[in-house]
């Protein structure tokens, strides 16, 4: 096997994910209790015996180049390779910011260079999922292919929503279809692929080179190869767990797929352990009067009330008569007294005071962008405080780092919204 | 200032069989993720001491595995750091060591190198939180030759196994009574000592060539006299595991406490340990768990109450674990229902057995089949 250098994509802002990616790029949004999105990526990589790894950062990186560091936790601080954070500079134009994932790994084939890369994993930092590349590696030599592309079988009536392969008897892709209307198959790409790195720095300087293009691999790059049968493309079929959580109802799905009895995505593997940066905290605390089933309590966690069905991140806590219902709330938030909490997403640092219900009510479209408020959930953004006794119903926003004194009135109904005040 | 720590842990303790079996006592298990030298060692990091030499003798490797090269307590350096001092053949020297003086003194060498001008002595098995700073600033205002942490203890202690001081007014020390029959104060030694660093050379050439191997006995008590001895007054929460089974059990159940929680995990900065990158705890929808510390990686399919539960156990459905201390990779099998015992490490507690303890605690060594 040839050096592998893994190129992961996290520039991402996720806009479909509203305020929780106000402050942070979408790879380092927080799941599953303790980790950020990236760290499955990162995780799949260093459990896959990849050491060398660049990380493609654009949008708000400060919180995601803080969790990575030298890529400690994941053992990637070595000599020899690592972990690179690999952000866009002022090069030969004024301002070089990645127009593409292509232009993001194109203006970073010097990495590649130095790093001696024979193959180049090109990966998404903000995917669950636990893959071991090696099979895709493998399938690429065997078939000795210039180009492989990890796909997975969906849902006919869903394949609307991916890139889609046409493949021929061998595995070999013969076209591709982003989004189709009428899809001729169900092979969905994963946003996973593996290049020969020469290949790769041939279409992608070509693909600079085309005025027309936007310079993204799905787009552009991947067409352009079978339009002009510029090389042998492969699809890898992959058929364990992945997501790509980018909607407010799909990431609050995949984190409470997590309390099932047998959840189809494994946290508790010990051969493929995920790794994450976090914070030292004790175990978990249940007060005698407290009721917790059907879910996660992470470290640090102190619950007085009662949680059903729910995600509780690190260093939470929940105070005595509360309850928590089909939720995710993030690290370090702070539940008060009597409060009752459904169907709600709270991210990192909020305090909640007492008496306070959210998630109640009748349902009601967002009043403040219907495209991205569609699930019904309640959100509040981080570092927001919610005063005593308000009560808040369904599909409601509160922004991030709202202040109690931004609330007007005690009572939000379903759909309505709070943002901090404009300073 | 510049300190060195010093932190004795090669204790045997007979006390704590069978959990010693396996590890020195500073290397034993507590509150669901820690082993006890994490306080003593966490205490000087966030006291701002950077280069601690930990001296072990007795079974070592959980010790050796647990500190690594001291990267969880941010003391893997270039200039200090973390020494594990163990001992060793070298010519005309003895190899193991006689008692807490001897140990010192056979590593004169960290000693004699570096610049730090006292070193803080401390012991491996103690459970207590503080910051050293206020207790440094004393001793130099008082113009100590060596400062004794103290505590008043209360009846939960037995004082008769503890070195119980006597102060004069001024808080001198004039008096220490190792383990006396019949204490005569209720003022305790908390076994750690700061001092001069060229002081405590002077001491040790001046004793353990002598065949005089105790740092308190043969170093400290007949230097009353001669030597300025301050007592220095800890209030919190202050326990040693080593005491025996039914301490180390009570220290366990104290977590449980919230005054006891907040002061030993949330206040005088954090605990830091191994960390073991396990998911969160799992409590399905047949767990019912009360008044219990849960650890990463757990997962919880039955009823808990008043326990503490260590990394990546397993209570499976049925189960019933009350009163109870479960340490890691321990699995307690369907309808199994234990209560006031402590079960080790890696042990299977198999479907349908029951296991109750009473005062007699019942202890399950490492890798127990029940």
């Amino acid at each position: 096997m040839g050096n592998v250098v893994a190129m992961i994509l996290a520039g991402g802002q996720g806009t479909r994910l509203g305020v929780l990616t106000e402050r942070v790029a979408k790879p380092a949004v927080p799941f599953g209790g303790k980790y950020r999105l990236i760290d499955f990526t990162l995780s799949n990589c260093v459990n896959s015996g990849i050491y060398r790894v660049g990380v493609l950062t654009q949008y708000r990186p400060h919180v995601l180049a803080k969790h990575i560091g030298i890529g400690r936790p994941w053992d990637l601080d070595r000599k020899d390779g690592g972990v690179e954070i690999l952000p866009p500079y002022v090069g030969r134009n004024e301002s070089d910011w990645y127009k593409g994932t292509a232009n993001a790994v194109y203006q970073n084939l010097e990495f590649l260079e130095e790093n001696d890369a024979e193959l180049v994993l090109v990966l998404s930092g903000d995917h669950v999922y636990a893959m071991n590349y090696n099979d895709l590696i493998d399938y690429h030599l065997l078939k000795g292919a210039d180009g492989t592309i990890a796909c997975m079988e969906v849902p006919l009536e869903e394949a609307s929503r991916f890139g889609i392969m046409i493949t021929d008897v061998e595995g070999r892709i013969v076209d591709f279809e982003e989004k189709p209307p009428k899809p001729r198959s169900n092979l969905a790409s994963l946003g996973i692929y593996v290049f020969n790195y020469e290949f790769l720095k041939r279409v992608l300087i070509e693909d600079e080179n085309d005025p027309n293009s936007s310079h993204d691999f799905g787009k552009d790059v991947i067409p352009r190869i079978l339009r002009e049968n510029k090389g042998s493309l492969y699809a890898f079929r992959f058929d364990g767990y992945w997501r790509d959580v980018g909607t407010i109802r799909s990431y609050w799905e995949a984190n409470l797929e997590l309390v099932l009895p047998v959840p189809s995505f494994n946290l508790y593997d010990p051969n493929w352990r995920f790794f994450t940066h976090s914070e030292e905290m004790p175990p978990a605390y249940v007060a005698p009067e407290a009721k917790t089933s059907t879910s996660l309590v992470s470290e640090g966690a102190e619950v007085y009330g009662e949680v059903f069905n729910s995600v509780i991140f690190q260093g939470v806590r929940i105070g005595k008569g509360t309850v928590v219902k089909n939720s995710v709330i993030m690290t370090k938030t702070e539940i008060g007294e009597n409060c009752y909490l459904e169907n709600v997403i709270v991210a990192e640092n909020v305090k909640i005071g007492n008496n306070v219900k959210m998630g109640v009510g009748e349902d009601a479209e967002s009043k403040l962008d219907s495209k991205i408020y569609t699930g019904l959930l309640t959100v509040v953004g981080m570092n927001s405080t919610i005063p005593d006794g308000v009560v808040i119903g369904k599909n409601c926003v509160i922004g991030v780092g709202v202040k109690p004194e931004d609330f007007k009135t005690k009572k939000l109904e379903s759909g309505d919204f709070v943002l901090p005040r404009e300073e | 200032m510049r300190v060195l720590g010093l932190i004795l842990a090669g204790g045997k303790s007979d006390r704590l069989w069978p959990l010693t079996k396996v590890r020195a006592s500073a290397a034993v298990p507590v509150f669901g993720k820690y082993r006890a030298i994490d306080f003593t060692l966490s205490n000087m990091v966030n006291s701002g001491i950077r280069k601690v030499g930990i001296l072990t003798q007795y079974n070592p490797r959980s010790l050796m595995d647990h500190l690594g090269a001291g990267k969880e307590w941010d003391l893997d350096r270039k200039s200090g750091g973390l020494f594990i001092l163990q001992p060793y053949v070298g010519p005309n020297r003895e190899v193991w060591y006689r008692g807490t003086a001897d140990a010192i003194f056979q590593n004169m060498t960290i000693l004699r190198r570096g610049e730090e001008d006292h070193v803080l002595i401390g012991s491996g098995d103690h459970i207590y939180k503080m910051i050293y700073k206020d207790m440094f600033n004393y001793h130099l205002k008082r113009g100590a030759d060596i400062t004794l942490l103290v505590k008043e203890l209360d009846e939960t202690y037995n004082l008769s196994e503890y070195g119980i001081v006597q102060l004069d007014q001024d808080m001198r020390v004039v008096e220490i009574e190792e383990k006396p029959a019949k204490p005569k104060g209720n003022i305790a030694f908390l076994g750690v000592y700061f001092l001069n660093k060229e002081l405590l050379k002077e001491l040790l050439y001046a004793t353990v060539p002598q065949g005089k191997y105790d740092l308190l006995l043969d170093v400290v008590i007949p230097n009353l006299d001669k030597l300025k001895v301050y007592a220095y007054r800890f209030d919190g929460y202050w326990r040693n595991v080593k005491k025996g089974i039914h301490e180390y059990y009570r220290i366990n159940m104290d977590i449980l406490k919230k005054e006891v929680r907040d002061e030993l995990f949330y206040r005088n900065g954090k605990v830091y340990t191994k960390l073991k990158d396990l998911p969160p705890p799992k409590f399905t929808s047949t767990a019912i768990v009360e008044n219990s510390l849960i650890a990463d990686g757990s997962v919880i399919a039955g009823t808990v109450r008043n326990s503490v539960v260590f990394r990546n156990v397993r209570i499976k459905v049925g189960a019933v674990v009350e009163n109870s201390i479960i340490m890691e990779n321990t699995v307690v099998e369907e309808g199994a229902v234990l209560r006031n015992v402590i079960i080790d490490k890696n042990c299977i507690v198999r479907e349908g057995r029951v296991v109750e303890g009473s005062g007699d605690l019942p202890v399950f060594e490492k890798r127990a089949v029940l």
